[in-house]
């Protein structure tokens, strides 16, 4: 899993998420099966179940709103215990809550199994417009060191007794943010002078392409195939 | 907050995709113009701020915080083109690393994050700056103003969306209500910080702000005229 080329798993990925929206919500069995087959891989790139759940976490905002739509949304209701529920809301909350969390899941593996760069270079491969690419590298490559100044700053705004409540006391969180688009804007501008000094030529070196043979492509989409699959099924076979 | 899996159908999501690479490839011819072969780097470091920014919580009410979502911000720092290709890339790193929104709403989010934002907020700070004196106060009520307007323009272009092809069918009217009412106080706040961290850049580098290169340097009572 971790060794199949990046746009393998990129493709892969893709698909199985378009298969998972794709599937009928009245047909829980193959929302099981989406797991089951999202678990099988998980399983067999060995991510901890710790890591999958501590991710996950980014979900809760959308599950929250998932769980107001059986009391908001129109339709005809049924008695859920003592509560009147509309019934399209609750299929539609349990839509989001299933697809969202198996999109979150396929998303996390994804990440959990390929690194930056090799991402970067299975986009480039699979031809993402090289502009895209090349401000996404280098974001990632300075995402830190501008997080750091933010953190930096932020402990020096502490240590000199900020501690803001209200907004009209956001002054020095204000300035932070205005001095953090300054540094990062003017490190762009040393970055380029950088690369200019070191022959840059106006065109970003491409990656070496990574070659993914017929084997790779069959081990990497077979789950998504199977995905697919059971999402045709879903509104065919057993529905 | 981004749109996850399973939101809207396959169509709306595919349609949100086409808009956006459209979209995404204007911008991107846009701003090669502009900034030639210093868009990468200066392009990157500006998504890297933008990601690093909504780490910086801004005080509310007693404690409470929130974040700056920033669309309109970028447009007027550093031009509406690179301000798109900046968000994007920010919401596609987003939901790949971080499964921040979903991979087939990819094309969604770019609208409602990325490109909705800044257009609206940049053709919102350009009327505004016509009708105001061109100094820099203008510039940073300009900008307050066109963040204001951005963000309940996104809920609603949210809300149409929805209406179009939403998993639930909840009726447009109570849509647009529920979200454009939020996101009016959402916009204040975002008007807020926006000008402000405007005002903040404009006080130590106003050369680098994009949407106040037309400003006299002589308006601003440095330079001897």
């Amino acid at each position: 899993m971790r060794s199949l080329p990046p746009q393998v798993k990129l493709v892969a990925t893709l698909l199985f998420v378009i298969a998972v929206v794709a599937t009928r919500r009245e047909a829980m069995w193959a929302f099981a099966v989406h797991a089951a087959l999202l678990a099988v891989v998980a399983f067999a790139a060995r991510i901890r179940l710790r890591t999958i759940a501590r991710r996950m976490l980014i979900e809760v905002p959308f599950l929250a709103a998932a769980a107001l739509l059986p009391f908001v949304a129109g339709g005809d209701r049924v008695a859920v215990g003592p509560l009147r529920l509309s019934e399209s809301g609750l299929w539609g909350a349990w839509a989001i809550v299933a697809k969202g969390t198996l999109g979150v899941g396929a998303a996390v593996v994804l990440s959990a199994t390929t690194s930056v760069p090799e991402l970067l270079r299975g986009l480039q491969t699979m031809r993402c417009p090289a502009i895209l690419t090349s401000i996404a590298s280098f974001m990632v490559r300075y995402v830190d060191i501008v997080a750091g100044d933010v953190q930096r700053m932020r402990v020096a705004r502490i240590s000199r007794a900020d501690d803001p409540r209200w907004f009209w006391q956001a002054k020095a969180v204000v300035g932070t943010a205005g001095a953090l688009f300054v540094r990062s804007y003017e490190r762009g501008e040393r970055v380029h002078l950088a690369m200019l000094s070191r022959g840059f030529d106006g065109t970003m070196p491409r990656l070496a392409p990574s070659a993914a043979t017929g084997r790779h492509w069959a081990t990497g989409l077979a789950i998504s195939l199977a995905a697919i699959v059971v999402a045709l099924a879903s509104w065919s076979v057993w529905r | 907050m981004h749109v996850p899996d399973g939101f809207f159908d396959g169509a709306t999501s595919a349609g949100g995709a086409v808009v956006s690479a459209g979209a995404l490839a204007v911008a991107a011819r846009r701003a090669t113009d502009e900034l030639g072969e210093r868009l990468a780097p200066l392009a990157g470091l500006v998504a890297a701020f933008i990601f690093a920014l909504q780490m910086l919580n801004f005080p509310v009410v007693g404690g409470a915080s929130g974040h700056l979502l920033g669309g309109a911000l970028a447009a007027v720092l550093v031009g509406p083109w690179t301000a798109m290709l900046c968000v994007a890339v920010v919401v596609g790193v987003q939901a790949v690393l971080f499964a921040d929104g979903g991979l087939s709403a990819y094309g969604i989010n770019v609208l409602l994050i990325a490109i909705v934002p800044a257009a609206v907020g940049w053709v919102i700070f350009r009327i505004v700056r016509r009708l105001l004196p061109s100094t820099d106060p203008a510039v940073v009520t300009a900008s307050g103003i066109a963040a204001f307007v951005s963000v309940p323009v996104a809920a609603a272009v949210f809300s149409v969306m929805y209406a179009i092809g939403g998993a639930v069918n909840l009726s447009f009217g109570a849509v647009l209500a529920a979200m454009i009412g939020t996101h009016v106080f959402i916009g204040i706040g975002e008007a807020l910080i926006t000008g402000a961290v405007v005002g903040a850049v404009m006080a130590t580098r106003p050369d680098l702000v994009y949407g106040a290169r037309d400003v006299e340097p002589t308006s601003r009572g440095l330079v001897n005229a």
